[in-house]
């Protein structure tokens, strides 16, 4: 068929498989960090986002996203491809094979690369909000925040206009013309604005900052760390939309901004704390992936190195600022993805190398001030626009149903009351027919009523 | 008959142990657990905030000794767990009334 290319269809339906492990690698990194009684719900949260947003992108978020603007840049039109209608069409086999296609790749394939996008940004909201949030609220908010600010935000920074096909897209992508290569305001900003808000509104989980609350399980968040950069690859790389050079640049800068961004954060840590940790080395790797998100087509090899290195000394200095001010931002989503994401998204204004694919000078290269206020006008307007909206919906949630536990669940351990479940079982008693566990209270007891008459015997 | 007692580092253990094989204590409870003495907690940084951890590791062993072997069982334990640092242990002594062997239903020092 004409226009397509096997070789890019590949490579992005490989993309679309690495970005989506990422939210499975996000659910350990999360799920490490918390204390060993909601690290259940942690993951969760990661996991449930890729159920409802998959199918919520399916419905209309495709369409919003990437339909035919109805206006301003601002949302595509939610009625073009509503179910993906339009794009299930088309002769597969036989002589005369032809359907839609995405550039040089099926429609469909650029929908579900674009979808792991939807889910990963939801679900990087949860780690702010880690140990108390209902999980039905959480859902309802979930959803809720898809539809109105990542599938519009969406359309807004990845929606390129097409003359060929007269398609009009965002108003960041298109008139701004700033430059957002994989989804530094898109995604992390976005996410890192809404995690502020949700964080502000939910309030802080008991105990903090007075106690002690240590990541359960380190090793978990090494693993999630390693399953995120992996799959970030696809997020970059497969950010070209083809199996290309730009591929191989974007892959290339995913790598070394990331390597200095663990240096950063591990010589900063030194400096300041006297030990380099294992946790500030994860941390780091996210950090430069975060960074190297918007920038990864626009900077060079020392472009990359000096950017991943201020984005780990600046997330390690900044995930301090929530003790400074106040806010349980449990998990730090403000201090690396928002604050990460804010390094990327404007230190392009001064790094862009007109030698890469971007081909934009930035200010170091003599490009004058021209593309810096474009970043920064493209970061602030997703930052306003996400903490704004957030907030509100984070409001209308907690007004509806509320939006935490009550204090005795929250203490007790949410795994336990929000899915009667609990990660391990190390503990000789715990493990003896149900000694050791607390009185069960009317909810659970409502649900041990599911459980097999044979089961309730033996205990 | 007396219960010693014996909250030592956790490494210390298999030393303890040995000693007190060669003091022909033929049995012992021992449990993991965590507190503190003068030694107090230790400090752990996790992305730049402190967490004094107040409760660290120790072990506990338990070993129910006749009277005339309290003196040689305690100073084989507190010989096999010194190191000389903060932070080695305690060890202490308490009467027991008696002692039965669920097995047999042996009572006293037979049942050691």
């Amino acid at each position: 068929m004409d226009g397509l290319d096997t070789g890019d269809t590949a490579w992005m339906l490989a993309s679309t498989a690495l970005v989506l492990l990422m939210t499975p690698g996000l659910a350990f990194f999360y799920g490490g960090m918390v204390r060993s009684k909601s690290v259940l719900n942690m993951m969760m949260m990661s996991l449930s986002a890729i159920g409802l947003v998959g199918i919520l992108w399916v419905l209309y978020g495709y369409s919003v996203a990437f339909g035919n603007d109805v206006g301003g840049g601002l949302l595509g039109n939610p009625a073009e491809a509503w179910g993906l209608k339009g794009l299930f069409v088309g002769s597969y086999t036989g002589d005369e094979i032809s359907y839609p296609l995405s550039g040089t790749i099926p429609a469909l394939v650029f929908v579900g690369f674009q979808a792991t996008f939807a889910i990963i940004t939801v679900a990087l909201i949860s780690g702010a909000v880690a140990d108390r949030m209902k999980f039905g609220s959480w859902l309802v908010f979930a959803g809720i925040w898809a539809t109105v600010v990542y599938f519009p935000v969406a359309h807004w920074v990845f929606a390129f206009s097409n003359d060929d096909t007269g398609v009009v897209g965002g108003w960041i992508a298109n008139d701004l013309a700033a430059i957002d290569f994989a989804g530094g305001t898109a995604v992390h900003i976005n996410a890192g604005a809404a995690a502020l808000a949700l964080a502000l509104v939910i309030g802080k989980r008991l105990g903090w900052p007075r106690e002690p609350m240590r990541p359960h399980n380190l090793p978990f968040v090494m693993l999630g760390a390693g399953l995120l950069w992996f799959g970030w690859f696809g997020f970059n790389a497969g950010s070209a939309l083809g199996a290309n050079g730009i591929a191989g640049f974007a892959m290339m800068n995913t790598i070394i901004a990331t390597c200095a961004a663990m240096l950063g954060w591990l010589v900063t840590e030194k400096v300041r704390d006297g030990k380099p940790t294992s946790l500030g080395a994860a941390s780091g790797v996210v950090a430069g992936l975060v960074a190297i998100t918007p920038s990864c087509s626009s900077v060079s090899p020392l472009g990359a190195i000096l950017l991943g290195v201020i984005a780990g000394v600046v997330c390690a200095l900044a995930v301090g600022l929530k003790f400074r001010f106040g806010y349980d931002d449990s998990l730090d989503v403000v201090g690396v993805h928002l604050v990460g994401g804010l390094i990327g998204t404007i230190l392009i204004g001064f790094l862009a190398d007109p030698g890469s694919p971007a081909g934009v000078a930035g200010l170091f290269y003599g490009g004058g001030v021209d593309q810096l206020w474009r970043q920064v006008v493209g970061a602030l307007a997703v930052l306003i626009y996400s903490f704004v909206l957030t907030y509100v919906i984070a409001l209308i949630v907690k007004a509806i149903m509320g939006l935490r536990l009550d204090g005795e669940d929250e203490a007790t351990g949410i795994d336990e009351v929000e899915n009667a479940e609990s990660a391990y079982d190390f503990s000789t008693l715990r493990s003896l027919s149900g000694a050791g566990t607390p009185r069960p209270d009317a909810a659970t007891s409502a649900a041990a009523t599911h459980v097999p008459a044979h089961a309730s015997k033996e205990s | 008959m007396m219960l010693v007692t014996a909250i030592v580092k956790p490494f210390a253990l298999a030393e303890v142990r040995s000693g007190l094989e060669q003091h022909s204590v033929s049995g012992m409870t021992v449990g993991e657990v965590s507190g503190y003495g003068r030694q107090r907690g230790h400090t752990e940084v996790y992305r730049g905030g402190d967490y004094h951890v107040d409760f660290v590791p120790k072990v506990r062993i338990e070993v129910v000794v006749d009277d005339g072997a309290v003196d040689g069982v305690v100073d084989c334990v507190v010989q096999a767990a010194r190191t000389g640092k903060i932070g080695d242990g305690k060890v202490w002594v308490t009467p027991v009334e008696t002692v039965v062997r669920v097995r047999t239903g042996e009572r006293g020092a037979e049942a050691l």
